[in-house]
């Protein structure tokens, strides 16, 4: 294969997979929010159990008038959505997806350039929430680089943990370390990963930056249209790539019966079904007050984070 | 054990997805309305005498009444009678706000409760219905429920029991124990 061709199916791939995978995740939300509060969901969109709800919804979007506020900071308002969702998109392409370098981009500090990355996300929302001219979006943003500034620490001291214990930043190099006694060892790095990296996607019970019931909808008060159509989808996005980042580190990646063949499945069951912990845990439980949600991060996760660092060292120089 | 909570709370939303939703899917399933379920109110134009105690008492006064008197001759009377013709009998359901007084207040049982409630319009006019439509209505009024079997009868049965059991029998009154308790055993 050219080496051009080659890297046209591997981002046509990539650009697939960020446009179909959380557009499931999305409709998983729908309906495992409905009946986990004995509702049905959606019901109606293209006829079966509304499966075309979320291309109905971005269908809407489009047809919707793109409003910029007239005190708005015009560029920076209409870059911040394509700034919050872009993050995503590169880093799906270092997440490994199956053994032989099944994976659009490989890279030795795949690890670092993915958590890199990820840290852009502050920069889309302080600038939605200054771009607005909106005293909502001004705090909401406040409170969102305060969270995110936060969480990124216990982020990226979990993920230390792992590729130390992996001895290597690459991804793919981590899953093919990865032994199933990981589990136990690396459970509180686990833990932590997971619940910053919600914290980092501002999802449910740390949305406290969106906070609908005091702040209107926080940094994305003021936007319309496609652009909060492209705000929407990053949530969902982030939800497939916080999910995808715990499999890969935590879970095994592509580990499990037959992975030659199936590698990529298993890797796809175990995104999906931490996604499905994401949805879980934002219908079991009220939102964190802003105090609580430092509090949790700086008191909890941190020395838990480094706590595990020390550990991991430890067992790493014993063996 | 501190964490409890937070696993109950898994627990329960895991709980609610695994049991069938409470959703009734109205347009296209009928929905399972509770017995004496206000829709709309029907008349029973036979049963009406033009007392006027529904319009009178309706609190936002949406019921428009209009009559006139008629002679009937009575065969053997010294002279005619007179009787009321309803003429014009309107609720407005647009003012409505189903309280149901003019239901209870009705005399001689002409005004019933339907559960039927798909009769929305797009003009608001539309919603005042005349002594047809609301006539067409008693075909839906459905038959009164059972009594509580655990209940105390109505009215008419008691007094009809007593009667039939002649003076001296027991009454409720003569029967009832004492209100106060009486005293505990030493």
């Amino acid at each position: 294969m050219p080496l051009w061709l080659e890297l046209g199916v591997r981002v046509v791939a990539v650009v697939a997979a960020f446009l179909v995978v959380p557009l499931i995740v999305g409709q998983m939300e729908h309906k495992v929010m409905a009946h986990m509060q004995s509702r049905l969901g959606p019901m109606y969109a293209g006829g079966f159990h509304g499966w075309a709800q979320l291309v109905a919804d971005g269908v809407k979007f489009v047809q919707k008038e793109d409003i910029t506020p007239r005190d708005a900071d015009r560029r920076v308002f209409q870059l911040a959505p394509i700034v919050a969702l872009f993050p995503y998109l590169i880093v799906l392409l270092a997440i490994p997806l199956g053994p032989g370098g099944l994976v659009a981009q490989p890279m030795d500090i795949g690890l670092f350039f993915v958590l890199a990355v990820l840290g852009v996300g502050v920069v889309a929302v302080l600038m939605s929430a200054w771009a607005s001219a909106n005293k909502y979006s001004l705090l909401g943003g406040l409170r969102g680089a305060a969270q995110l500034l936060g969480y990124e620490l216990p982020l990226v001291l979990s993920a230390a943990s792992v590729a130390m214990a992996a001895g290597t930043l690459s991804l793919p190099g981590i899953v093919e370390a990865w032994s199933p006694w990981w589990l136990l060892w690396q459970a509180p790095a686990a833990l932590v990963f997971f619940i910053s990296g919600l914290a980092e996607i501002r999802r449910p019970p740390f949305d406290m930056p969106i906070a609908d019931s005091e702040l209107v909808f926080g940094y994305m008060t003021e936007y319309s249209g496609l652009r909060f159509a492209f705000f929407l989808l990053a949530e969902y996005v982030g939800i497939v790539v916080i999910a995808a980042l715990t499999t890969v580190l935590f879970l095994g990646g592509w580990h499990g019966p037959d992975p030659a063949h199936f590698g990529w499945l298993w890797t796809l069951v175990k995104v999906f079904a931490v996604s499905f912990v994401v949805i879980w845990l934002r219908v079991s439980y009220p939102r964190l007050r802003e105090d609580q949600l430092q509090r949790l991060c700086w008191l909890v996760l941190v020395p838990v984070a480094l706590a595990q660092l020390v550990l991991t060292a430890a067992v790493k120089l014993a063996l | 054990m501190p964490g409890q909570g937070l696993i109950n709370g898994l627990a329960v939303t895991l709980k609610t997805m695994t049991k069938r939703s409470s959703t009734q899917q109205y347009p296209d399933v009928e929905p399972d309305l509770p017995p004496r379920s206000r829709g709309v109110i029907a008349l029973l134009e036979e049963n009406c005498t033009v007392c006027m105690l529904c319009a009178r008492e309706c609190p936002d006064w949406c019921i428009y009444i209009d009559s006139h008197k008629e002679e009937v001759v009575v065969p053997g009377a010294a002279r005619a009678r007179q009787r009321n013709v309803l003429d014009k009998f309107d609720i407005d359901f647009s003012l409505c706000m189903y309280c149901g007084i003019c239901i209870e207040v009705c005399p001689f049982d002409a005004l019933h409760w339907t559960p039927e409630f798909e009769y929305a319009e797009t003009d608001v006019l539309n919603l005042l219905h005349d002594k047809d439509r609301l006539g067409d209505w008693m075909r839906t009024v459905p038959p009164p429920p059972a009594h509580d079997v655990l209940g105390e009868p109505s009215k008419e049965e008691a007094t009809a029991a007593r009667k039939a059991a002649g003076p001296g029998a027991a009454t409720p009154a003569k029967t009832a124990r004492p209100a106060v308790r009486p005293e505990p055993e030493k």
